[in-house]
């Protein structure tokens, strides 16, 4: 985005308020967002995981296929990616990775079945600003023909995430608190219709609501106005998400890592692993079956001192093995923590690793992800 | 007698006798926003100016702190090891950095008093 200049950037809907509540805003996939808020990263960090935090992800691209049937519209996806579409019920989401031919990752996207049998042959996708209209075009060129996709540049996005996000959530939008982790379903805040979905990108429980455009600034000023509820921005979204051990696509995932080398292989449908038939099938189920060349761990650092990305990974004897994708410090872990690709023989947890901080090895070892307790509502 | 000087790269140095407390001002801990680490050099290091002195890590990236004079490491605020917060507390005083003995008094001469070095961030904005 080097060459764009302010004007250029796109602006979602809640771009006033943002600047209203005085946000520090950076360039971001395009458009112009708040890094933060006056409460600062570290205080937005903390705030998140004892209350609730608001987020506007609006950037995100929101997408619907739509398709005869269900069967027909989640098979014409099943071309593209690994996970078991098929057998998602009424109203369950799954998280999954658009590949290319070669295993790698175009974009990671979730994927929610309706959960009124009236859009029955609909999936609703969200998938990231920055690769967007990268993966319309990959699925537009790949969809069959009674298979489309609509674009819903129509609506916002906003997450409310923390251990209070779904009570406060439903003293405007009582069946909220009705969902379970990884469930959603057409609702009502107030009168304002929107799609609510027990999901984030925090590790912590609370929901992602899809609203429309016009009417997602009088949604989130009713969520400001309560107490427990601060707005954050995308430097504690990110911190947020580095401790849940959750990847940044183009940092930690992106064309030239498969889905067994990012860790991801859970997300790989046990059906779609016999039946093969996604982009780069031959590579991921060998990966899986053999064991892929490297792999993305958890890393802490010793001491105090953030090993950023880029950081080169040596092992005892000073060969490089691997780099950080993310890394920084861990607000509740109080701790830096870190993620990066490691050769396959130093995946184990506890295994001890040198990193390259500005010339001088810094001890750190392989750790289990998340970096704390994710506290979602199962 | 003591004088505060400021630099471009947004450090203060204040000078007393051969020695000068370096840190960095307000406005760079506002922008940085919260410091979670701080690296300091060595004790007895001699530093040229315009080396790299110091990083501040913030939550979201690293900052390298460059020498703004010459001289040797005398002391270091061993306190921002465990409460580096005391740079966004207290930026130009509990946060200081480092304490350096100066080789040449002349190089103070090219940096800014408080009053060049408001106007130089008023016009940042």
């Amino acid at each position: 985005m080097g060459t764009q200049t302010i004007e250029d950037l796109l602006k979602t809907p809640l771009h006033g308020l943002h600047m209203e509540l005085g946000a520090k805003m950076v360039p971001f996939a395009g458009y112009d967002m708040p890094v933060q808020y006056k409460l600062g990263v570290l205080g937005e960090h903390l705030h998140t995981r004892a209350k609730a935090g608001l987020f506007d992800v609006s950037h995100m691209g929101q997408a619907v296929l739509v398709g005869p049937d269900h069967e027909t519209t989640a098979r014409a996806l099943e071309t593209l990616v690994a996970a078991d579409l098929v057998s998602l019920e009424r109203g369950a989401m799954r998280y999954t990775q658009l590949l290319n031919p070669q295993g790698g990752i175009i974009d990671d996207l979730m994927v929610t079945r309706p959960a009124d049998a009236e859009d029955e042959g609909k999936l609703l996708l969200v998938v990231n600003a920055a690769c967007k209209h990268g993966d319309y075009d990959y699925m537009n060129a790949n969809l069959p023909k009674n298979v489309s996709l609509e674009v819903r540049d129509d609506l916002a996005l906003l997450a409310l995430q923390g251990p209070s996000a779904v009570d406060i959530l439903a003293n405007w939008c009582p069946e909220a608190a009705d969902l379970v982790f990884m469930t959603g379903k057409p609702t009502f805040f107030d009168d304002i219709p929107c799609h609510v979905s027990r999901s984030g990108y925090t590790g912590e429980d609370g929901c992602e609501i899809s609203v429309p455009a016009g009417k997602a600034e009088a949604m989130a000023r009713t969520l400001l106005d309560h107490d427990e509820v601060e707005p954050i921005g995308l430097g504690a979204r990110d911190s947020l998400r580095l401790e849940a051990g959750l990847c940044l696509y183009g940092h930690d995932i992106d064309e030239t890592t498969t889905p067994v080398e990012a860790a991801l292989t859970w997300s790989v449908g046990k059906r779609r692993r016999e039946e093969g038939g996604f982009p780069g099938a031959g590579k991921i189920l060998a990966q899986i079956a053999d064991g892929a060349p490297r792999k993305r761990v958890g890393i802490r650092p010793e001491g105090k001192g953030p090993a950023r990305e880029g950081t080169e990974i040596h092992d005892a004897d000073g060969n490089v093995i691997g780099a950080v994708t993310s890394g920084g410090f861990g607000p509740t872990a109080n701790a830096p923590v870190a993620m990066g690709y490691v050769a396959k023989d130093f995946a184990k947890v506890g295994t001890p690793l040198s990193l390259m901080v500005r010339g001088k090895p810094r001890a750190a070892e392989v750790a289990t992800m998340p970096f704390i307790e994710k506290r979602y509502r199962k | 007698m003591s004088t505060v000087k400021f630099t471009e790269d947004h450090e203060w140095v204040l000078v007393e006798g051969d020695v000068a407390t370096i840190g960095i001002t307000n406005y760079a801990q506002e922008q940085l926003g919260d410091v979670v680490f701080v690296e300091l050099p060595e004790v007895g290091r001699e530093v040229a100016k315009g080396d790299e002195a110091a990083v501040v890590e913030s939550v979201k990236a690293a900052s390298e702190v460059y020498a703004p004079i010459t001289g040797e490491i005398v002391e270091i605020n061993g306190a921002l090891d465990e409460t580096p917060a005391k740079v966004n507390e207290d930026a130009q005083g509990a946060g200081w950095f480092v304490k350096m003995k100066l080789s040449d008094t002349s190089e103070l001469e090219e940096l800014m008093d408080e009053a060049a070095y408001n106007t130089f961030t008023a016009g940042l904005d």
